[in-house]
């Protein structure tokens, strides 16, 4: 426990140096790598909830993501640049779209909510790329940026660094205090056995829902982070490759474990990135790393740390 | 009326080629408990394989067997050596899986064959042909319904009628107990999963005229063939082909027919934007509708 403890804490400490460490070194470059790595892991980190701690595998999850990021995006093409507000609309509207898509998708279990949900984020998808007023399949490009209190004493990239790195802290330590919770328990037993869950009184329809939406907005912060570090918008962020990808993050993180979503995030990019450096055949690569975490590390990345207790 | 007679035709004929990836698709997640996401890349080999083979054969007619014997022994490849494995695994497991089988296998085909290959309709195919009602018809979508429609019977005379189907059919509705009466479990996985991918090959071959043979077509159309399957319900042939004729009339009428209907129904403003929108979710629309309709899929198989 002590270890784990003291990696928890190099791990945060080193996030925290990494800007003024990349800047002393003259690698700013990487620090919107690092920015996209957290909203990444943020994103991830919520399908985490859903997926390794509710047992629902959604194939939809990019929809919440997308929405959160056309939220900001459309606000700022109007004009609006206040924090509060952008936090108001994204909110209101991936929770109200995710209390809806996960009404009538949970009416369905195992590979019928995967397709379900993966139909709802299509159709999103699909009418992303036809409203030409906010950039239709080209996407929208954003001219400014949402204001955020501490941003006139920091340089530019670091000021969304630290506030998705604050926004993910925040994400782990809600997401630490639920399992250890009650309602934690409640929901890790209707993953286990949900019938029997059911028999024991628990509402279970309900608790679903809640997690669901819960999931959705948080992916949508996490989309407002993303489309403010871009600077862009695209209908691309709603396309179900996009929630394959999170889906493969949380995954090969490590699902129903904390820090699953963050490793995940963090593998998969760096991976990319490094490959991508070295050879036009990066995805092929990726693939048999992939695999060989399939096979010889059944839980995840983050349950090779665990298992060395 | 001409056009919907011919749109009707384009939906048969994606329909049943839909039919061909998701009876494989249906049959290994049914039987097997396999969510295989690699599926739509075994048609990507097909394809590649196929247009590789045309100018070195010098015909499509040895081109196309030639196909479906590699990708079935790819199938068996993976199978043996991966696929095999996962079987005893969740599902998050098989999906982190296969889809690493996709990136590798989309650059594997990249690396040997470039990103994408010509391949072109027989010659004597290429051209329309004089169908009733005035109507002319590509011979070759023709074709390819001829095809569809004769794999679908023998398909189904096959899973239907013969042991082999029924051992399949066993399987699907209760694994554990077939394999207790005695059945050789493993090697009729490997048979079923390389006879699913010999399909897949076939309709890789036929659609990479119309469709063009390229990285990345698997992905394409591994969505709607999974659609078919739920649609459908899991593990049910007789399921997959309705789904399947299903989403492919939907998907090509609303394609078509659905922005004409459209015109005359709204302002052309209002029109040209909400058709292509509505057009693409149709299929989408169809799926979410039965499946609140019928959460296990309109011909679930039974004693699931």
């Amino acid at each position: 426990m002590r270890g784990r403890a003291l990696l928890a804490g190099a791990a945060w400490a080193a996030a925290l140096a990494l800007p003024w460490v990349l800047r002393a070194a003259g690698a700013d470059f990487y620090l919107s790598l690092a920015s996209r790595i957290l909203v990444y892991a943020i994103a991830a980190t919520s399908l985490n909830l859903l997926l390794g701690y509710a047992g629902m595998v959604s194939l939809g999850h990019a929809a919440f993501f997308g929405l959160g990021s056309y939220a900001s995006a459309v606000l700022l093409s109007e004009g609006q640049q206040s924090l509060a507000l952008h936090l108001l609309v994204t909110l209101a509207v991936t929770g109200l779209a995710a209390l809806a898509i996960g009404a009538v998708s949970l009416r369905t279990r195992g590979v019928y909510f995967i397709m379900i949900t993966l139909a709802f984020a299509q159709m999103l998808f699909y009418l992303a790329n036809s409203m030409k007023g906010w950039g239709g399949d080209e996407g929208l490009r954003l001219r400014s940026r949402v204001l955020l209190p501490f941003g006139a004493d920091l340089p530019d990239g670091m000021v969304l660094y630290y506030t998705a790195l604050a926004v993910l802290a925040a994400c782990l330590a809600g997401l630490a205090l639920f399992a250890r919770s009650r309602a934690g328990l409640a929901v890790r037993a209707l993953r286990d056995d949900e019938l029997r869950a059911e028999a024991l009184g628990l509402p279970t329809f309900r608790w679903k829902l809640c997690i669901f939406v819960m999931a959705g907005l948080v992916a949508g912060v996490a989309g407002a982070l993303g489309a403010n570090l871009q600077g862009y918008v695209s209908p691309n962020n709603l396309h179900w490759t996009q929630s394959g990808t999170l889906l493969v993050m949380v995954i090969l993180g490590g699902a129903g474990s904390l820090w699953g979503g963050v490793a995940g995030a963090l593998a998969l990019l760096l991976l990319e990135e490094v490959l991508a450096a070295y050879t036009g055949y990066w995805s092929f690569w990726t693939g048999w790393v992939l695999l060989a975490v399939v096979l010889f590390a059944p839980r995840g990345l983050a349950g090779l740390v665990r298992r060395r207790e | 009326m001409t056009l919907f007679l011919e749109q009707g035709l384009n939906g048969l004929q994606y329909g049943l080629m839909l039919f061909l990836l998701a009876a494989g698709l249906t049959i290994v997640f049914g039987v097997m408990d396999l969510i295989n996401l690699a599926h739509g890349s075994l048609y990507m080999v097909g394809a590649f394989v196929a247009a590789w083979l045309v100018p070195i054969t010098g015909s499509f007619w040895l081109a196309l067997p030639g196909a479906v014997i590699v990708t079935a022994l790819v199938a068996v490849v993976l199978e043996l050596g991966l696929l095999r494995s996962l079987y005893a695994r969740d599902h998050l497991s098989q999906v982190l899986a296969t889809f690493a089988l996709i990136l590798v296998l989309n650059d594997a085909m990249k690396m040997v064959f470039g990103s994408d290959l010509p391949l072109s309709a027989p010659e004597a195919l290429a051209g329309p042909v004089a169908l009733p009602l005035g109507l002319q018809y590509p011979a070759w979508r023709l074709l390819i319904i001829a095809v569809g429609l004769l794999l679908a019977l023998l398909l189904y005379l096959l899973v239907e009628k013969t042991r082999v189907g029924a051992l399949v059919r066993a399987g699907a509705s209760n694994r554990r107990m077939s394999s207790a009466m005695g059945v050789n479990v493993p090697r009729l996985f490997t048979a079923v999963f390389a006879f699913g991918a010999a399909l897949c090959a076939v309709a890789g071959c036929l659609l990479g005229p119309l469709l063009a043979v390229q990285v990345g077509m698997g992905e394409n159309i591994l969505i709607p063939a999974f659609m078919v399957v739920v649609i459908g319900g899991v593990g049910s042939i007789r399921g997959a082909l309705l789904g399947a004729l299903l989403v492919g009339v939907v998907d090509t009428l609303g394609r078509t027919l659905l922005q004409r209907g459209l015109h005359i129904w709204l302002p052309p403003q209002w029109s040209s934007a909400a058709g292509p929108a509505l057009a693409s979710v149709a299929m989408y629309l169809l799926m979410a509708g039965i499946l609140l309709w019928r959460p296990q899929g309109l011909w679930p198989v039974r004693g699931r």
